[in-house]
């Protein structure tokens, strides 16, 4: 049931429990305390909501910054991907294999806001040795969801 | 001017679908909901397409043979071992086609001499008995019934036969009804069809779509492979109807046959879709998996909403299609639907449309994603409550 529960609120947290329930096939308490465990063991993380920003009059730049940095004895990348999660325009870390170790997705109000956050705050810190950034010129799909398009049925509307 | 037109053609009576159809474009109504589709919502996977985009870049443009390419035919009896357990070879025993309704069509023609009688069980599909009509054939109609879920029983089978009966056509997972048959039911109708010396049509097109256990089909019970036609396609399973790719396995004498009606007439199924389908087969089961899950969601949901409504209906467990039935407002199907989209701008197909014992029914498609679904039976809930208090009155 979890797959099932997680793989229908991945597309919409918003769904009401009893109707998970119907759909499911299934009693809505067991969904409410299976939603609580899985919250519980940090499985569900957050109820995030998808925003197509460019559609509003809100001014947001994104960038993907690669980063290359020198691993810590003992901690390899953990202690300097936290010193740089921590920063709220950081949106995500993930450590990379091939020719970097670290992508970095951040979030400004500014292209420069976001150069001054790499040039003052990552690059200047001891185990970075160097930084690529990318910045996002236009999204096409985010969170499998493809952005701006609107889905027409192109279907006769009667058929045996 | 003598009269162009053959009589036996002008004298079948034009699909009761058509009609309907008509009748919601003509309203040509952005607020109207449709619910009377009969294919999926879902456009064919993109690694399916790809492939066929693919094939056209290489150059594939040219006919296949007629049988249909030999690596498709492998890839269907793979497929048909994995999901079925059946086992038939690809060099004699398979056919492609244009979609499962070629396949239909031919199975007959090759089959049938005039005045054979072919059972039609309905409600059904709607171009059995055309085809059978256009193959010499006399179509017989055995009326499912409701409190049998529409299933059919061995008894109803053997009260339509006669002398002249040849074939019965086997349309499980059932459009318009959602009804399956089961093992038992299989095993049952199997002793009348050996008995008789009958032979089977099994268009097994929604064989996917089967939502409490895996199908089961005509095919599998024993004796039962060597006088059937299996029909199955592409169209359902990997939403893929645009493609016109369907296919027949059966007996080598009788695929020989139909090959030669298929190569006289059709030549071969449309190359690019041959290729894509090696695709779908090879990488597409997880597809159908959520394809099903996705039709699985659906069913509950209107299940759900139909008995809290108390509308009667009995629960559906393949294609796409739930049927629930309408007679307590005294009204036909043709009234009812025709009523509910002018009022309620929904349409929904009457259940005659599938043969008379559908009359009383409506069919309603749920290829169609949950918010439009529900929507859909929010004006439904509404409509049936109006024709309840008017009832009263």
């Amino acid at each position: 049931m979890r797959e099932q529960i997680l793989s229908i609120i991945e597309k919409n947290s918003r769904i009401d429990l009893k109707e998970l329930a119907i759909i499911l096939g299934v009693e809505e308490v067991d969904i409410v305390n299976e939603m609580e465990q899985m919250e519980k063991e940090g499985i569900i993380c957050g109820y995030h909501t998808l925003i197509d920003w460019e559609k509003t009059n809100v001014e947001k730049v994104n960038a993907l910054i690669e980063v290359r940095v020198t691993p810590q004895r003992g901690h390899g990348f953990d202690n300097i991907a936290e010193r740089i999660y921590k920063y709220p325009e950081v949106h995500a870390v993930y450590l990379i294999s091939g020719g970097y170790d670290l992508l970095v997705s951040l979030e400004g109000k500014s292209l420069k806001e976001v150069s001054n956050f790499v040039s003052d705050k990552l690059s200047t810190l001891d185990t970075v040795l160097s930084t690529a950034t990318h910045f996002i010129l236009k999204k096409y799909k985010e969170h499998g969801t493809v952005l701006g398009k609107k889905e027409v049925d192109e279907r006769i509307q009667v058929t045996p | 001017m003598r009269n162009p037109l053959s009589e036996t053609i002008v004298g079948i009576k034009p699909s009761g679908i058509r009609k309907f159809f008509d009748i919601v474009s003509e309203m040509n109504d952005p607020d109207v909901i449709s619910l009377g589709v009969g294919e999926p919502d879902f456009e064919t996977p993109w690694h399916i397409r790809d492939e066929g985009i693919y094939s056209l870049e290489k150059g594939r443009t040219f006919y296949t043979s007629n049988s249909g390419l030999m690596e498709l035919r492998e890839e269907i009896c793979k497929y048909l071992k994995r999901r079925y357990d059946m086992t038939y070879d690809h060099r004699h025993e398979v056919l492609i086609t244009v979609g499962g309704s070629e396949a239909i069509d031919i199975a007959l023609r090759a089959m049938v001499n005039p005045g054979d009688e072919v059972l039609i069980p309905q409600p059904s599909y709607v171009s059995y008995e055309p085809c059978a009509i256009l193959a010499g054939a006399k179509p017989v109609i055995i009326e499912l019934k409701h409190e049998n879920q529409f299933r059919l029983t061995a008894e109803e089978l053997e009260a339509a036969i006669t002398d002249k009966t040849k074939i019965l056509v086997l349309p499980f997972p059932n459009n318009p009804t959602g009804a399956i048959m089961e093992r038992a039911d299989l095993e049952a109708i199997a002793k009348v069809i050996e008995k008789h010396d009958l032979f089977v049509i099994s268009d097994e097109i929604y064989s996917e779509l089967c939502y409490t256990e895996n199908h089961v089909s005509i095919v599998n019970i024993p004796g039962m492979q060597e006088r059937t036609i299996l029909i199955n396609g592409f169209s359902k399973s990997y939403a893929m109807t645009g493609w016109r790719l369907g296919y027949a396995c059966g007996p080598e004498p009788i695929i020989a046959q139909m090959t030669k009606i298929h190569q006289f007439c059709i030549m071969c199924a449309p190359t690019t879709s041959q290729y894509a389908a090696v695709d779908a087969l090879k990488n597409g089961d997880e597809d159908v998996a959520n394809m099903r899950e996705a039709y699985n969601q659906r069913r509950r949901f209107l299940v759900h909403a139909f008995k809290e409504m108390g509308l009667e209906c009995f629960e559906p467990f393949g294609a796409f299609y739930i049927f629930p039935c309408i007679k307590e407002f005294g009204m036909t199907s043709d009234e009812f639907a025709n009523r509910f989209l002018a009022e309620e701008k929904v349409a929904v197909v009457p259940g005659n449309s599938f043969g008379d014992s559908g009359e009383g029914f409506i069919r309603i498609s749920y290829a169609y994603s949950l918010e439009r679904l529900k929507l859909a039976i929010a004006r439904l809930e509404r409509f049936v409550e109006r024709l309840r208090a008017e009832q009263k009155k």
